[in-house]
Parts: structure tokens; sequence; C-alpha cells
């Protein structure tokens, strides 16, 4: 890592600080993943590292690349929208197949989006 | 001092990033009903293409962007087919 000395203190300090932040929080929404109980649940958990793991990391690497290089760099900027836009598409698609199976095997019964019981997804 | 600080933060983020992946891939591998298999597999994109980012924040080079936008592109793209899949049995209707 030879360019490391060229960054500016300042910029090398802020630029660990949200590498560190971004893959903290992506690894405690990773955790989720693994530790919560049912599906229903688990959909919720790795939003953590889509929404502020990622703004994390790519403001890390926008701030490196952007001093480096000399000129204002914001390619990353793609990535971040990219990401922001398709994770409550993919999330929507997914639990709604997932609701879709539970209610045709009979695991949660259809009483409205209010009542009924909770659905128990545990095997 | 802040250059040994930056390179030993890009270690331990690419090491907890890792960590991230392999709970995602227990959860793909693991997870007892195939949504959750589909979840753990959106979860390992998202992850792989963090990585990537930090590899390039690491070896201050352009060109592992260009391969972190195409696993984001690519894990929507998937996400999205593999839940039509379990939607209806067709991606395609």
């Amino acid at each position: 890592m030879t360019h490391a000395a060229d960054l500016p203190a300042w910029a090398a300090w802020i630029v660990a600080l949200l590498l560190l932040l971004g893959a903290g929080i992506t690894l405690i929404g990773s955790l989720g993943l693994l530790r919560l109980r049912g599906f229903y649940q688990r959909a919720h958990a790795p939003t953590l590292g889509t929404t502020l793991g990622t703004a994390f990391i790519i403001g890390a690497s926008m701030l490196c690349f952007s001093l480096l290089q000399m000129r204002p760099l914001l390619h990353e900027v793609l990535i971040l929208g990219f990401v922001t836009i398709t994770t409550p598409v993919t999330l929507m698609l997914l639990v709604r197949a997932a609701l879709f199976r539970d209610t045709a095997e009979g695991r949660i019964e259809d009483h409205g989006p209010h009542g009924g019981p909770q659905p128990s997804n545990d095997e | 001092m802040s250059s040994v600080v930056l390179t030993w933060s890009v270690v331990i983020a690419q090491v907890m990033l890792a960590l991230a992946m392999a709970c995602a891939a227990y959860r793909m591998l693991v997870g007892p009903r195939a949504q959750d298999r589909v979840l753990g597999l959106d979860t390992l994109y998202v992850n792989a293409m963090l990585l990537m980012l930090t590899v390039g924040i690491r070896t201050g080079t352009d060109v592992y962007f260009e391969a972190a936008l195409v696993i984001a592109l690519l894990g929507f793209v998937g996400t999205v087919a593999l839940s039509k899949f379990l939607m209806r049995g067709e991606v395609i209707e």
C-alpha cells in the first residue's frame, strides 16, 4: 500500500473511520441474517449493509480517489444510487414470493394485512 | 502514523467483510427454506461488492470499481430472477 503516504493525514483518518464504520455495520447486518429466527425477521437484517454500509464505504472510496487523482471523482455515486434503488425492489419481490409460498402451503392463514397468527418459519 | 492507521483499518475492514460473507454463505448453504437461500445469496453479492471497493482503496487502482458495479448489477438481476422463480415456478411468464 504505497499510495497511503500520498493522502493527507486528515483524509487518511477520515477514510479509515468511514471504512471501519461501513464494514462493521455490514458485519452486524450479516450477523443478524445468521442469528434472527424466521424468514420475515431475517429479511430486515441485510438492509443495514445495503444502505449504511454501502454509503460509508463508497464515501471512503470517493474521498480517497478524489484526493489521489487531484480531481473530484463522483462515479461511485452510480453504485450507491443503483443499490439504493434496487434493494427495496428485490426485497419486495422476495418477501411477496415467500408470503405466496407460505400461504399456498398453509403455513399462515390469510386474515388480511393486520390480523392472523404470526408465521412460524422454523424447521 | 496516519498511513499506518489507514493500512490497518483497510485490513480490519476486509476481515470484517469476509466474516460477513461467511455468515451470508452459511445462510445460503444451510438456510431452512428456499427463500432463506435466496436472501443469503443477495447478501453475499452485496458483501462481495463492498469487499471489491475495499480492495480498490487498498490497491489504489480504478479497476475494482467496475468489478463492483458489475457485481451489483448481476446480484440485482439474479435475485429478481430467483424471486420470480419462487413465486410462480417460471422466470419469464
